[in-house]
C-alpha cells in the first residue's frame, strides 16, 4: 500500500469513526440490557405468567379473547394479537383508537380461561427507555433511519479498520499489546487487537442493525405491492362494518398450513394486512422456520381464505437478520457471548475516540530520531511511509 | 520472510477467527441443540481471545 492510499484509508476510517462513535457507545450501552430483556422483566417483576394448568387444558375460544380484551377497551380496536412461540398460553392483544395507534395499550389474555391476566406496560419502564434510545431515540421512522446511517459508517469503520491494520502491524505479533510503552500505545494496541478479533461479529450485527431500522419501509412497501396486489378484488369495497369470527379464521389459516403455528394477527388497517383482512402469520417450529413467516390472508367479514403467499425475498433476509441482530437464538451462552463481545466493542469504540483525543499531546511531544516506531504510532502515514521505503 | 509467510503471519489469525466467529453465528441459525453448543464454543473463541490478549500481563 503506498502512503498515499494510507492516508485516505486513515481518513476515511477516523470520519466515519468520529461521526458514529457516540451514537455506537449509546447503542452498545443500551443494547447490552435488551440482550437480557426476558430476564430483566423477570427481575422487576414485569413479567407476566399464566396460572399453572394441565398442559392439555383446552384453548378458549379466541373471539371469547378479543371480547376480555375489549372489555377492558370498550372504545378501542385491536391492532394485533401474538403468541411467544414457548408460550402459548399467553394471547397478547394490542388495542388502539385507530389500527395505527402509535400509543396502544397491551392486554394479556390467558388463551385458556380468556380472562385478562395483565396489562403489560412498555413505555416509560426500564426496558421501555432502553429500547426507544436503542432503536428509534424517540423519534419515529426518522430516528430508526438516522441510527441505520450511523451503523453504515460503523460498517465502513470496520472496513477501513482492517485495511488500516496491515500498517499498523508489520512489526508486531498478532494480539500483541506493548504495556510498557505508554498508555497511548497501550490502547492503540487494544485497540486494533480487539478490533480485528471481534471484526466478524461487529460487521454481522452493525450490518443487520443497519437493515433492521428499514424494516418499517420494506413493510411499507410489501403492503404497496403483494400486499395490494392479493387484495385488489377488494380495493372499491366498502370497509367492514362488523369483523367475522377470529377462530373460524384461525382455523381455517391453520388448516390451510399443516405444521404451522400462529405467530401473530394483523387486524383490519394494519401495516400487515389490508384494511379488508385479517393477516394471520405462521410460522414453523425448527431453528429457521420458526424465524420465517408465511401470511395468510384472511377475509375479514367472512373469516374465509383470501390468499396465502410466501414472503418476497427482503422481507425473508429481513427476518433472518433480526436473530443475527438480537443474539436470542443460541440460548443462554450465546446471550452471554454477545454481551462480553458486546462489552469488547465498547472497548474498541472508547480506546478510538481516547486515541484520537489524545492525538495533539503526542504529536506536539519531541521525538526521538532513532525511534521510528514513536512516529509511527504517532501518525499512521508516516509509518506507512516509513514501511514502503525498506 | 517470503510473501506468503508474512501473510500468514499478519493474517492467519485474524482469517481463522473470523472463519470461528460465521460458524458460530450461522450453526445456531440452521440448527437447535448441539448446533447451539457448535456456536458457543466458536464464538467463545474469539471472546476469551479478546480477554487473554487483553488482560495478560
Amino acid at each position: 500500500m503506498t502512503p498515499v492510499t494510507v492516508r485516505r484509508w486513515a481518513w476515511i476510517h477516523k470520519w466515519s469513526s468520529l461521526v458514529c462513535t457516540v451514537f455506537m457507545l449509546l447503542l452498545c450501552l443500551t443494547g447490552l440490557p435488551l440482550i437480557y430483556h426476558h430476564e430483566i422483566d423477570h427481575l422487576l417483576g414485569n413479567a407476566i405468567e399464566a396460572p399453572k394448568m394441565a398442559p392439555d387444558t383446552p384453548k378458549a375460544d379466541l373471539d371469547a379473547v378479543i371480547a376480555a380484551a375489549k372489555a377492558r377497551y370498550p372504545n378501542k380496536l385491536v391492532m394485533y394479537m401474538s403468541q411467544e412461540a414457548d408460550e402459548r398460553e399467553i394471547w397478547y392483544l394490542t388495542m388502539g383508537d385507530h389500527p395505527t395507534d402509535e400509543a396502544f395499550k397491551s392486554v394479556a389474555v390467558d388463551a385458556r380461561t380468556a380472562k385478562v391476566l395483565a396489562e403489560p406496560s412498555f413505555e416509560g419502564t426500564f426496558l421501555g427507555v432502553m429500547f426507544h434510545l436503542h432503536v428509534d431515540l424517540y423519534a419515529g421512522l426518522w430516528g430508526k433511519l438516522f441510527l441505520g446511517f450511523m451503523g453504515l459508517l460503523l460498517v465502513v469503520a470496520i472496513i477501513s479498520g482492517v485495511v488500516l491494520y496491515a500498517p499498523f502491524m508489520r512489526k508486531l505479533e498478532f494480539g500483541q499489546v506493548r504495556r510498557e510503552r505508554g498508555p497511548r500505545v497501550k490502547w492503540l494496541d487494544l485497540h486494533n487487537m480487539l478490533g480485528i478479533v471481534t471484526l466478524t461479529w461487529a460487521l454481522v450485527v452493525g450490518a443487520t442493525g443497519m437493515i433492521n431500522t428499514w424494516a418499517d419501509l420494506l413493510v411499507k412497501y410489501w403492503q404497496a405491492t403483494e400486499m395490494a396486489e392479493m387484495t385488489a378484488p377488494y380495493k372499491d369495497l366498502a370497509l367492514p362494518s362488523k369483523l367475522g369470527s377470529m377462530q373460524k379464521a384461525m382455523d381455517n389459516a391453520v388448516a390451510a398450513e399443516p405444521g404451522m403455528q400462529v405467530a401473530f394477527v394483523a387486524f383490519p388497517g394494519t401495516a400487515f394486512s389490508s384494511p379488508h383482512h385479517y393477516g394471520i402469520f405462521m410460522h414453523g417450529n425448527e431453528a429457521l422456520t420458526s424465524r420465517l413467516y408465511k401470511p395468510v390472508l384472511i377475509d375479514a367479514q367472512t373469516s374465509e381464505i383470501t390468499d396465502r403467499r410466501k414472503l418476497p425475498w427482503y422481507l425473508t433476509a429481513l427476518l433472518v437478520s433480526q436473530p443475527l441482530h438480537f443474539g436470542d437464538y443460541g440460548g443462554a451462552w450465546m446471550q452471554f457471548l454477545w454481551a462480553m463481545l458486546d462489552i469488547a466493542t465498547i472497548f474498541v469504540l472508547g480506546s478510538g475516540l481516547y486515541l484520537w483525543l489524545k492525538r495533539g499531546g503526542q504529536a506536539r511531544a519531541p521525538v526521538r530520531k532513532d525511534d521510528e516506531e514513536v512516529i509511527a504510532e504517532r501518525q499512521a502515514p508516516a509509518y506507512a511511509a516509513e514501511g514502503e521505503a525498506r | 520472510m517470503s510473501g506468503a509467510g508474512s501473510f500468514r503471519r499478519m493474517w492467519g489469525a485474524p482469517v481463522a477467527l473470523a472463519i470461528l466467529t460465521a460458524i458460530g453465528l450461522i450453526s445456531a441459525l440452521l440448527g437447535d441443540g448441539v448446533w447451539d453448543y457448535v456456536s458457543a464454543v466458536a464464538l467463545g473463541v474469539p471472546t476469551i481471545a479478546c480477554a487473554w490478549y487483553g488482560l495478560r500481563r
